[in-house]
């Protein structure tokens, strides 16, 4: 199947006062129909850029290269006028944040169907019926009467299905998910992960899901790439990339969780903090910390992503063999 | 204390290394020391005796031997307006620091401690606040008779709520950061955090509220003398000389000029420079090395 | 000792996986009670009302252990935590800390509980003052209590502190904004140790730090607890790390706590359907397991602690709420040895809700 979205070489490059930040150095990934991709990595790994990027909702001092394919459209190319459109047609958005993500003086029928009616040129009245049909779709009770309430009657979770229903409202595509739980507590996460897992089905949308969160991943995607220091170290298919994880850095990360299952000993620790995009290595950008430390060409040369199984690629000179399963 | 005064001595290094960096800011500090000189020394620097009459010369435009021009009784406008430069200084710095001595004391009191002690003490400041400065001066110079020091009270008693109220804004958005609720659990006092942790994180405001009103008191002085209640004649001052020269707008143009464009410049130095301060003094815009070099 | 370091630096050395480490239960003689709540309800008058944040809340820590807080936001269970160093006024009940009631004392006397009772706040940096040096916030403590004579010793102090956290004695002259997430917290923690206080409140610790920090940081604070032989509770959302962390744990639920026990015994054998619903909530990073998991999702969100239900707390969420649960509002008690729960159908409803 065609990719929804296709991101190839992507760098996006931001100016600032202490020279050019690399947020992301070259990244590559397609999520297709009814796929989720999810992009997964700590802060500054370039996840969140990445996906802005391509969408060209990237900051302004931002300069951005690479291609960027939605279906068989090249993004790059195009007047902000003529990306806006596609990206309102074809692309929803949720962000972490619900509260800011809506207006507060606006009811949250007419947040909800506000692009549709400009986008599928909706009559308010229909509008209005639409607003009821998205916030019963995503579970809001008595939809009814709720649509006329503002953001702040609402809790931080029903608030954050408001913005899912905005998201679909002109019934995208795609839906890219930026941190959406991670301001919400944990029985709030598993009703937003169980209701974007249900409406995919439902719907067929593919979902770019960006998280720092590896639980959250195990439980949504279908293929995840890992990010760092604004590129992607290892990707594949979830069950490839977590039962054999086969670059250092995801490997660390994995083992760095507490697991209740296995005692209270030390955990396993990755020394160091992640890399400033202002100052990214030449090379394997995770070599100052890796626990193999490898030779000189790490520290000078970048590795290349190389396939280590099917559709699971891995970018360093040492893959570890996958061979069975962690623990 | 030591630690008080290596951090004291990196901000002021601090600050002259931007200054070299920042040509605007470098402007108005050159202003800046050139009036302080003028005002300390001006009388001794000045070409002639500011009260020298001279008749052969009234009225005389700019030119080699007077190049500020000469006055309705034929004196030194250059002379008058260097000597004047003292009075104005004095009178920014005095009443500025009467006002910002006493404004940001209620200010943090009544934003730190919010309740009953808030509410009487910003009742009082908005009282002052309603008071015109004229009508407040006039009332003071009843009581004090008319002078230098019954303007600089005056204008000082003016400028006390904006500064008061300054502070105050500050110190409630100050307060309510964790690291003031961190400085409380570790135990320390409230004076201590006061003066330890919230009156430095409000330095920015108040610096930029300093230059300004420096420049607005220079201003005040000349209403001010105007009326008589400030300077007095023969006395030069900025002011006095400004609205003095406004009967020969249309024949002597360099009598209202030059003092007025002498308020405007040390009104724009201030202002200069105050932006600069602000920015240098927020260590978060400083680079690793700069920082380093500071506090070494 | 050089074996824990080894065992910090190198990845892949492996967690204890044989199981031995988790199924001997970690056994302590009861100790001294180093900070205790009894009853305590905290109580905020706001313009929507008054929010009862924590409305009956007992514990005890003692020294020595980690005994760890979990909850979801409005739960209480940080305003529990500031009730320890009486960063908030008690509305009832009472704070006792080394034996003493600390619940009225006033201004001045709360100043050396502060030396008692240190705290490590969540985003360590809006804790740290941006204008200090790193040196001057870990001094403060120093400062304030007279802990050291003169600037020298103060120094030494302070050198001293940041080595026990891992840090090189030349940051103290930098700016937080200088330092990563990590160092930053590194530093929280140092000037909660300067005191040498005999209870740290640990608020959320690693909450907004990455990943990879966040087991820097949980190693750091157990190797300090066991050099140091400190003292900890330890307040968090995240169920695995206080699983990790903590000897004993509780769980809040809108200003109450509903269970007690050991991690092991909470883990296995949840008693109350909400801690079952949240042990159910939490990803896990596997996702063959994340498939076959059978999940419990609570419908709705929690209620407003203005206006809590009555009876049970819970029983508005709870999937085996029974007409029951409307009419008694249940108090702990045990289910097992050590093991709490306020639930009348303790451990029936939780077998209840996972065998449907």
């Amino acid at each position: 199947m065609k990719p929804v979205l296709a991101v190839e070489d992507l760098t996006v490059t931001i100016g600032t006062r202490r020279g050019p930040a690399h947020a992301v150095a070259g990244v590559d990934w397609a999520v297709r129909p009814g796929e989720t991709l999810a992009l997964v990595g700590e802060s500054g790994s370039g996840k969140s850029m990445s996906v802005l990027a391509a969408t060209g909702l990237a900051p302004r001092t931002a300069r951005v290269t690479g291609r960027v394919h939605l279906h068989d459209t090249e993004l790059t190319g195009l007047t902000e006028e003529r990306r806006r459109r596609l990206r309102g047609r074809h692309i929803g958005f949720v962000f972490q944040d619900p509260m800011t993500s809506l207006n507060p003086v606006l009811t949250v029928g007419r947040q909800v169907t506000e692009a549709a009616e400009e986008h599928l040129a909706l009559t308010r009245r229909a509008a209005r019926s639409r607003a009821v049909e998205l916030l019963d779709l995503v579970g809001i009770p008595s939809a009814g009467q709720r649509v006329d309430a503002y953001p702040h009657q609402f809790s931080g979770g029903m608030r954050q299905r408001v913005v899912i229903a905005m998201a679909l409202a002109c019934e995208p595509d795609l839906l890219i998910a930026d941190e959406p739980t991670t301001a919400l507590d944990v029985t709030t996460q598993a009703q937003i992960v169980e209701l974007v897992a249900d409406l995919q089905q439902r719907l067929g949308t593919a979902v770019v899901w960006i998280t720092h969160d590896l639980g959250v991943v195990a439980g949504i995607a279908d293929t995840v790439a890992v990010m760092y220091g604004g590129r992607i170290l290892e990707q594949g298919p979830v069950d490839a990339v977590f039962g054999a994880p086969s670059h250092p850095y995801t490997g660390a990360l994995l083992a760095a969780r507490p697991d209740p299952a296995a005692g209270g000993g030390d955990l396993v620790t990755i020394a160091g903090a992640p890399p400033s995009p202002l100052d990214l290595p030449a090379g394997c950008a995770f070599w100052p910390r890796c626990p193999v430390r490898g030779d000189a060409r790490c520290e000078h040369e970048l590795p290349p992503l190389v396939p280590v199984s099917a559709g699971h690629q891995v970018r360093t000179f040492y893959p570890k063999p996958s061979d069975g399963e962690r623990r | 204390m030591s630690e008080q005064q290596i951090s004291r001595e990196g901000q002021v290094r601090r600050a002259l290394s931007a200054l070299r960096r920042d040509p605007l800011a470098l402007t108005g500090t050159l202003v800046l020391a050139v009036l302080v000189v003028v005002g300390v020394g001006g009388s001794w620097l000045a070409p002639s005796g500011i009260n020298e009459v001279d008749v052969d010369v009234m009225l005389q435009p700019p030119s080699w031997a007077h190049p500020f021009g000469t006055d309705e009784l034929g004196r030194d406008v250059l002379s008058r307006v260097m000597v004047a430069a003292r009075v104005s200084l004095q009178v920014g710095l005095v009443s500025v620091g009467i006002a910002l001595v006493v404004g940001v004391t209620l200010g943090l009191f009544a934003g730190y401690y919010r309740g009953w002690l808030d509410n009487v003490l910003m009742r009082c400041m908005d009282v002052l606040f309603a008071f015109p400065v004229l009508l407040l001066a006039v009332a003071i110079v009843a009581v004090l008779g008319p002078g230098l020091t019954t303007a600089m009270v005056a204008i000082g008693v003016v400028y006390t709520p904006i500064f008061a109220r300054v502070t105050r804004a500050g110190v409630l958005s100050v307060r309510e950061q964790v690291f003031v609720r961190a400085a409380v659990s570790v135990g320390a006092s409230d004076l201590r955090i006061m003066r330890r942790h919230v009156l430095p994180n409000i330095a920015a405001p108040l610096i930029v509220q300093t230059s300004l009103s420096l420049a607005f008191a220079i201003l005040s002085e000349a209403a001010l003398s105007f009326l008589g209640l400030g300077v007095q004649p023969p006395d030069p001052a900025w002011g006095r000389m400004l609205f003095d020269g406004r009967g020969f707008v249309t024949e002597a143009w360099w009598l209202g000029f030059f003092p007025g464009a002498a308020i405007f410049v040390t009104v724009l130095a201030f202002n200069l420079v105050g932006d600069a301060l602000r920015d240098v003094l927020d260590p978060r815009q400083l680079t690793v090395s700069e920082a380093r070099r500071s506090t070494a | 000792m050089s074996e824990r370091q080894r065992a910090d630096h190198q990845l892949n050395a492996a967690v204890p996986a044989d199981g031995a480490h988790a199924a001997v239960p970690k056994q302590r003689d009861p100790g001294e009670v180093v900070a205790e709540l009894d009853d305590l309800a905290v109580w905020f008058p706001t313009p929507a009302g008054v929010v009862r944040a924590v409305d009956g809340v007992s514990l005890r820590v003692r020294r020595g252990e980690t005994l760890g807080l979990v909850g979801e936001s409005g739960s209480g269970k940080s305003t529990a935590g500031l009730a320890l160093l009486r960063l908030v006024d008690p509305t009832s009940g009472t704070v006792r800390v080394a034996g003493e009631d600390v619940t009225r004392w006033s201004r001045r006397r709360l100043r050396a509980l502060r030396r008692r009772v240190a705290m490590v706040f969540q985003d360590p940096q809006a804790s740290l003052d941006p204008r200090l040096t790193i040196g001057a916030s870990i001094a403060e403590p120093l400062i304030v209590h007279r802990l050291t004579d003169g600037g020298a010793a103060r120094r030494r102090r302070v050198d001293e502190l940041l080595d026990m956290v891992g840090l090189r004695g030349e940051l103290a002259d930098r700016h937080p904004h200088e330092l990563s997430g990590g160092q930053r917290q590194r530093v929280g923690i140092a000037r909660a140790l300067a005191g040498e206080p005999d209870l740290i409140v640990l608020d959320e610790p690693i909450a907004s730090l990455d990943l990879s920090v966040q087991a820097q940081i949980m190693n750091l604070l157990r190797r300090l607890q066991r050099d140091l032989g400190l003292t900890y509770l330890f307040i968090a959302h995240d169920l695995a790390a206080v699983e990790h962390m903590s000897d004993r744990m509780a769980v809040m639920y809108l200003g109450r706590i509903v269970e007690t026990g050991t991690p092991a015994q909470i883990w296995r054998d949840p008693a109350h359907p909400y801690t079952a619903a949240l042990l159910s909530a939490v990803p896990v990073a596997d996702p063959q397991a994340e498939r076959d998991r059978r999940r419990i999702i609570l419908s709705g969100d929690i209620p407003s602690p203005v206006d809590p239900p009555g009876g049970c707390r819970f029983r508005t969420r709870c999937p085996q709420a029974r007409p029951e649960c409307a009419e008694t509002d249940p108090v702990l008690a045990e289910v097992d040895p050590d093991h709490r729960a306020a639930c009348l159908f303790a451990g029936e409803a939780v077998r209840a809700m996972r065998s449907r």
